[in-house]
């Protein structure tokens, strides 16, 4: 990370301008009069926790939302955002987390979606063209592929250079990047930033969100802070310590390390796992956890961790081994291993975490209706007490338990998933990157409920690839490599660097 | 003031008062319907007429309640109206053969059943997506029905077995009564059992669902099983009012009662209906073909009608969602 080094002093004229910036939906102000200039040249970090209001802001940016009041100003003179056509006649240009390619086409033809340069027969697309210019593009990003390779095929880092490529041909002058390293690994990200620094050398305005406040200070060349839709600093990262901007986005002092109480002993056993093998790839799995633990299991994305938890939840099935919980053997469907008191706190909560489109409610309740309900007659009333018990318990950010849940901020819907297995009564909870895309202030909620949780006999198996994460608050570790476990490190040995050391490859 | 009314009228902004909402504003549609059609016509508002509409809306929502928790769960079953006409084939011939009303009866609910189960079985084990095993199931049925009765009409049943579908009780038709019935029944199950929240919790994400514990495979061959056996229940009723059937009865069912599902206000993409909704598009579908009949409107008109309610109807849906996102 080394494009921090400033470049030459950014011109004195923005090239956009919002003043006083305005949106509310229905009982939220979203935006409360923003404003912030975008420089040519020079990477604009927007920081804030979810719910800040970011995303509204990154919406009104490219047109999708319309702002209720405020102004845009273009190079000094008034203009209107009032659709994403607006915007790109603008030259602005969205890179969001969920990349909006075409899978099934090829390179050069998602860069040029809709603007294929027109064949000699009508209706048809000249190859040879789409394919130079497609070329040409990549060249000046510097990205080495071939145009014609199928996006599917692709890695996240691949597909995001794509989405980058597109939005430069579109003459894009301003792109804005929403968590752009949120997925990629260290090395992908240097590839980033690299190019960022390319792009800015051309004079491109790069909008860029992040979580990470290391990035912050890498990348930034000015800093946004936005706080329940209100701006609350707009400053330079020379002029600010990383202590004073967690401060500011989340407007209270939080302890970056996160409290833990570690039992004097380990309790009883409750998970072994033997010799396990699935059908996806892990092999010869050996894992214990006991009451009271938390354990760790790390190594690289694609190492076979998610695959162990899937298989131990019965989510993958198994094609070798044994899962003792509790003194029992367990073997089946989820259904089996929820009702045995295993639960799983998935890593993309909102694809195969919560129903979306219900409420707060319907969500914390569902995996306990047999134990709320053994009758099998639902009383909705009944219901709504679990879900306000857990609402309060849980401090869920909501208005009532009857909210869709589709509109907490994410830190809150990841409450609302350990909820769901805290009324089922759980005793194992494998958290899956449970603090992926929470802000700050939620992090530090949810490692203390995970502590509260294990100091009151329950036990958490936790994967994460924040392995600052896992030096804090877990017990030990075990470190995965190529579907296998490469080794188990003990309380005094988890340390980053034994981590990686042992998470790598070529060790 | 101006809270107030940005309050009253925004959109529900969860699904169980969604449902509540929808079902009321379907309700008030469905006396506007009847408010006009008094006015038009003279004999709309009779008992006789009113009690003929519920008759003729019964058979519709018995086949649209079973579909109702099929949609919910995101799927469709196609296979609703074959179903009822070899139900209905092989009940009357037991009927026929046994001269046993009772043995007719399990006949009916068991060959619904089974072929709801082997929808299931096909939707779960084999992983075919619904809409298309259950339209390969269509044609399977018709196959079977078509060769068993080779172009015979059975007809002509006891009359205690015909009282079913053509009988009164204290001035009531008896398919009146049995509609009431099963509307309780499909409404406490969808709503107050734990299975039917569990339909719900699968029609909104079924991955989510599967995560959650629950046991989705058993709770989607319930549903398909239940779809079966609504129709065989149907096929009884068809069989004790027509006094016959031949093979070709099934034919005119299947689409009203998806009609009827959508105009009810159930989402195709799962999660959102109610057994009560699907009542009222049933009854919206039948009150406005009855009107049609009492206005002197030619039935050639009717499908076109049914098909701009529909419309209309899912468009209303969706608009009123998509504002509350």
């Amino acid at each position: 990370m080394s494009v921090a080094s400033p470049i030459a002093a950014p011109s004195p004229a923005p090239l956009l301008e919002l003043r006083g910036i305005s949106k509310e939906f229905p009982g939220v102000k979203a935006l409360d009069d923003v404003s912030f200039a975008i420089h040519p040249g020079e990477v604009h970090m927007l920081l804030g926790e979810n719910g800040a209001g970011k995303s509204s802001l990154m919406k009104i940016l490219c047109g999708a939302y319309c702002a209720d009041t405020g102004e845009f100003y273009y190079k000094g003179a008034k203009v209107a955002i009032t659709s994403i056509a607006d915007a790109q006649k603008l030259g602005i240009a969205v890179i969001f987390q969920e990349f909006s390619l075409v899978p099934f086409l090829d390179i050069a033809q998602n860069i040029f979606l809709g603007r294929e340069p027109k064949g000699r027969l009508p209706g048809t697309i000249d190859r040879r063209k789409i394919l130079a210019d497609a070329r040409r593009v990549l060249d000046t990003i510097g990205f080495d592929i071939d145009p014609s390779v199928i996006v599917d095929t692709l890695g996240v880092a691949q597909q995001q250079m794509v989405e980058i490529a597109k939005a430069i041909s579109q003459n894009a002058r301003i792109l804005v990047m929403d968590e752009p390293t949120a997925a990629l690994s260290d090395r992908e990200a240097e590839l980033l930033f690299a190019l960022i620094a390319r792009l800015k050398a051309d004079g491109v305005a790069i909008v860029y969100i992040s979580h990470r406040i290391a990035e912050v200070f890498a990348l930034g060349d000015r800093i946004t802070v936005l706080r329940d839709g209100r701006r609350i600093d707009n400053l330079r990262p020379a002029d600010v310590t990383p202590d004073q901007l967690v401060r500011m986005m989340v407007g209270r002092n939080v302890d970056m390390t996160y409290p833990r109480h570690f039992a004097e002993r380990p309790g009883e056993l409750l998970l072994e796992v033997k010799g396990l093998s699935s059908t996806t790839g892990i092999s010869d799995i050996n894992i214990e956890v006991r009451r009271g633990e938390i354990v760790g299991l790390c190594g690289l994305v694609g190492s076979g961790r998610t695959e162990v938890a899937r298989a131990i939840f019965g989510a993958d099935s198994i094609l070798e081994g044994e899962i003792i919980f509790d003194g029992q053997p367990v073997s089946g469907e989820p259904d089996i291993a929820a009702r045995r008191g295993i639960a799983l706190i998935p890593e993309s909560r909102k694809s195969e975490g919560l129903a979306l489109m219900r409420s707060v409610g319907d969500n914390l309740v569902v995996s306990a209706l047999k134990k709320l309900f053994p009758s099998g007659l639902y009383d909705p009333r009944a219901a709504q007490r679990t879900a306000d018990g857990l609402i309060r318990q849980l401090r869920i950010a909501t208005p009532n338990a009857r909210q869709t849940v589709g509109l907490l901020s994410g830190g809150n819907q990841q409450k609302v998933v350990i909820g769901k297995w805290l009324a089922a009564g759980a005793k194992l909870f494998i958290f899956d990157e449970p603090t992926r895309g929470i802000d700050i202030g939620a992090k530090a909620e949810i490692f203390a409920l995970i502590d509260r949780l294990v100091a009151e006999g329950a036990a958490a198996l936790m994967i994460s690839s924040e392995q600052i994460e896992i030096c804090h608050v877990c017990d030990r570790a075990y470190v995965m490599r190529e579907g296998r476990v490469a080794g188990h490190l003990t309380r005094s040995e988890l340390t980053e660097e034994n981590i990686v050391r042992l998470g790598m490859h070529d060790a | 003031m101006t809270d107030l009314i940005k309050e009253t009228l925004s959109p529900p902004r969860s699904i169980l008062s969604q449902n509540a909402s929808q079902a009321f504003y379907r309700l008030l549609a469905a006396l506007l319907i009847c408010a006009a059609l008094t006015l038009l016509s003279d004999s709309f508002l009779s008992l006789g007429n009113i009690l003929n509409v519920l008759r003729q809306a019964s058979l519709t929502f018995f086949i649209a309640s079973g579909l109702t928790l099929v949609v919910l769960t995101a799927g469709l079953d196609l296979s609703v109206g074959a179903n009822v006409a070899l139900s209905a084939c092989l009940a009357g011939t037991v009927i026929h053969q046994t001269g046993s009303p009772a043995l007719g009866i399990l006949t009916g609910l068991v060959v619904g059943g089974v072929v709801g189960f082997l929808n299931g079985f096909m939707v779960t084990a084999l992983r075919i997506p619904s809409f298309i095993a259950t339209y390969g199931m269509l044609w399977v049925l018709n196959g079977v029905t078509y060769w068993y009765m080779a172009g015979e009409t059975v007809h002509g049943f006891p009359a205690g077995f015909r009282q079913i579908g053509s009988g009164y009780f204290l001035g009531l038709p008896v398919p009146v009564y049995l509609l009431l019935i099963f509307l309780a029944i499909g409404s406490l199950f969808a709503q107050r059992t734990i299975w039917g929240q569990e339909i719900y919790a699968i029609g909104a994400n079924p991955v989510a669902a599967r995560l959650s514990g629950i046991p989705v495979t058993r709770r989607l061959l319930l549903v398909y099983t239940v779809s079966g056996t609504m129709a065989g229940i149907a096929s009884i009723i068809f069989l004790a009012r027509l006094n016959s059937a031949e093979a070709d009865i099934g034919e005119s069912l299947t689409l009203p009662a998806i009609a009827a599902v959508l105009i009810g206000g159930a989402s195709l993409f799962g999660g959102i209906g109610t057994v009560f909704g699907t009542f009222i598009g049933a009854s919206i579908l039948t009150l406005v073909l009855n009107g049609m009949n009492l206005l002197s409107i030619s039935a050639n008109w009717q499908p076109l009608v049914t098909g701009i309610i529909v419309i209309v109807a899912v468009w209303l849906d969706m608009k009123t969602r998509r504002s509350a996102q």
